[in-house]
């Protein structure tokens, strides 16, 4: 066939409302107040972000719940040199597990640290908070370097 | 500590993009289309005609080829009342729509019904469809504005109880 | 247990873009290839099972559409999965060992040229921390990467060799995608997408349907080629919380090769299904293969990656592989979402 292939475009747009449990509600409610919250476990881990259950055992975790960071350890990073539309910075930066001060586990976040060349393994860095919180992941708008780290 | 409420719920958007291609059968039926043709196509197996053409039998899972022409008038097999108001959808409520087995087909075709009361509809009805002018014909199934009544005697559901 | 064997398998040559057919186009004569090369007549198939995900199509119950394709009149049997079509073979298997059925016809397919695939995959994550980030497929296995690197356990030089040969062993496989002979000082040159895997330590995105068709009983044997037997398989799964695991070992490929018995014979070769370079060394590593053992003889989804399909185009390859005579005994392995977070072993063997 000499036609021309026939193509369209198709946009698949959902805005979900997600009921987020006792425990996202906490965490949650933690970030809109520019606080980062961890639940311990029965074993005393502190799991950071917090789930409803132990991954290590499958028990439920404690009601027992500590403030941890803003300041934490970059375990691992992945420098992003182009953005793609939906990331959280429209300028090249650093995808990290996060490893903040008080918790056991690590949460992943962005860094913006400017260039790749400042980004190491074992960094310090701070969570930066936005001017305005809702009690998103996003309230968190990036991780920065730590001054003097 | 705010004296707030706390944070029960999230909104958390999705979106993503995509190019759709219509795929070989699709494809020559959209351009036949837009020449004011209703092109369907012969399972080889069944000799069903589908319209619109997928490219497949779902009967018989063999690979439709065959061409062939199918009437802008056909039969209402079931049709619906709708009475709820959707976006995109500027239709003076409530409005009906259908099933319509065209003439020469083996499956239904959707379609809207107009130029009728809504509750004048019923199965059996004989309809035909009502075109854009030409000159705003393109390739896509909106050439059909609705469907309309003809005026032709109903159809006993005996005759087309195989093509529901 | 029920002996069941790979009867069959069939599948597509992968491209970038197949943009002139539809998913039902493509589907129709790969499973026509497999029923036709099982020796199974199509009339006598106990159960139709299939892998895809909705998100690469755009369209809820998009896997419907798929149905289309198997001639579902009179009425069949069938099911799906939202995962690899390696899970709907395991639950063929299952049905198979329940005693419902002798056959089945198992396919997976996805065409992620249609979206963007790197984006799509964030919808497979964790909604409430992980995916509004908006991180994508790339920069997840990039994190593991760096955590692997950082560990001592691989490096970038060994990652792109790891690329290189699966990509120079996949110029004997007629259906990969991307092949050919790299130098590695010359790929260790290039930029990275996100630091630190290049283009060459991340999977093609890849348009393609593959097909196995199961056989026990009285079918076994009525096949074109030897029937292969599926000695054992397992699934496990790790936490979706990625800062939750240690990304530089797979505990879950580690406990499903176990149970599924890998080593109660000699490993001849793998088909690993890794989609990035740096998740060979771990999955190796799980599941205990030494430098005797054979990787990907197809050339692995370095070659070609069919998102749902990659990890049942393992199962398949490697089937072919003892099947030709190549192998005595082998293990297939597939995985799904983020980091080798999901992974199923498959042993098989020959007669």
């Amino acid at each position: 066939m000499a036609d021309e292939l026939l193509s369209a475009p198709h946009v698949l747009e959902y805005d979900y409302r997600r009921s987020l449990g006792e425990v996202l509600s906490r965490f949650f409610t933690g970030l809109r107040d520019r606080k980062i919250l961890g639940v311990k476990t029965n074993a005393g881990r502190v799991l950071v972000p917090p789930s409803e259950y132990d991954p290590e055992s499958g028990d439920a975790t404690s009601d027992d719940w500590v403030e941890v960071g803003p300041g934490g350890v970059v375990k691992s990073w992945a420098w992003v040199n182009e953005p793609l539309g939906r990331h959280l910075l429209d300028h090249p930066f650093a995808f990290a597990l996060i490893q903040l001060d008080g918790a056991d586990t690590a949460l992943t976040h962005a860094v913006d640290a400017g260039s790749e060349a400042s980004m190491r393994t074992g960094m310090r860095v701070t969570a930066r908070f936005a001017d305005d919180t809702i009690g998103a992941i996003g309230d968190i708008v990036a991780f920065v370097p730590e001054e003097g780290s | 500590m705010s004296d707030k409420e706390p944070v029960k719920s999230i909104i958390t958007p999705t979106r993503t993009e995509y190019t759709y291609t219509p795929g070989p059968s699709a494809q020559r039926s959209l351009r036949a289309l837009a020449r004011g043709k209703l092109v369907g196509e012969i399972c080889p197996s069944c000799n069903q005609v589908y319209y619109p053409p997928s490219g497949a039998c779902a009967r018989c899972g063999v690979a439709t080829r065959d061409e062939v022409e199918v009437a802008d008038k056909g039969t209402v097999t079931t049709y619906a009342i709708v009475r709820v108001p959707s976006e995109n959808i500027d239709l003076e409520l409530p409005y009906c729509t259908a099933h319509i087995l065209l003439d020469g087909a083996d499956i239904p075709f959707f379609g809207l019904i107009q130029e009728c009361e809504w509750d004048a509809v019923r199965i059996g009805m004989r309809v035909e469809a009502v075109w854009k002018p030409e000159s705003e014909w393109g390739l896509n199934a909106e050439n059909i504005r609705y469907f309309r009544p003809t005026g032709e005697p109903d159809v006993p559901f005996e005759q087309f109880k195989e093509h529901l | 247990m029920r002996d069941v064997a790979i009867a069959s398998f069939a599948q597509t040559k992968y491209v970038r873009n197949q943009v002139e057919l539809t998913e039902v186009d493509m589907i129709i004569p790969v499973i026509g290839d497999a029923i036709s090369r099982s020796g199974i007549p199509k009339s006598e198939i106990g159960f139709y099972c299939h892998g895809s995900s909705d998100y690469m199509a755009g369209q809820s119950f998009a896997f419907v559409g798929a149905v289309d394709a198997l001639g579902a009149f009179p009425p069949i049997a069938e099911s799906h999965v939202e995962m690899d079509g390696a899970w709907a073979l395991y639950e063929a298997w299952v049905k198979i060992q329940c005693g419902e059925v002798d056959s089945a016809l198992v396919f997976g397919f996805g065409r992620a040229s249609m979206g963007k695939l790197r984006e799509t995959m964030n919808l497979q994550l964790d909604p409430y921390t992980l995916g509004p980030l908006g991180i994508d497929s790339i920069s997840l296995a990039a994190l593991q990467a760096r955590a692997l690197i950082d560990a001592g356990k691989t490096s970038e030089r060994q990652m792109a060799e790891i690329a290189i040969r699966n990509r120079r062993v996949a110029k004997d496989n007629p259906n990969a995608q991307v092949t050919g002979d790299f130098e590695v000082e010359k790929l260790l040159a290039e930029p990275t997408i996100v630091s630190p895997l290049r283009k060459h330590d991340c999977p093609p995105i890849s348009d393609g349907i593959s097909a196995v068709v199961l056989a026990a009983g009285n079918h076994i044997g009525r096949g074109e080629s030897k029937p292969v037997f599926i000695r054992g398989i397992d699934h496990r799964l790790d936490s979706h919380q990625l800062g939750g695991r240690d990304l530089t070992r797979s505990p879950s490929t580690k406990l499903a090769g176990e149970r599924a018995g890998v080593h109660d014979g000699p490993v001849e070769f793998a088909e690993l299904h890794a989609p990035f370079s740096h998740q060979e060394v771990i999955l190796r590593e799980a599941l205990g293969l030494g430098d005797e053992v054979v990787i990907n003889p197809s050339g692995g989804a370095l070659a070609a990656n069919p998102m749902m399909t990659a990890g049942l185009t393992r199962i398949g390859e490697a089937a072919t592989h003892i099947a030709a005579g190549k192998a005595g005994r082998g293990v297939a392995h597939a995985t799904s979402g983020p980091c080798l977070q999901q992974n199923l072993i498959c042993v098989l063997e020959g007669e």
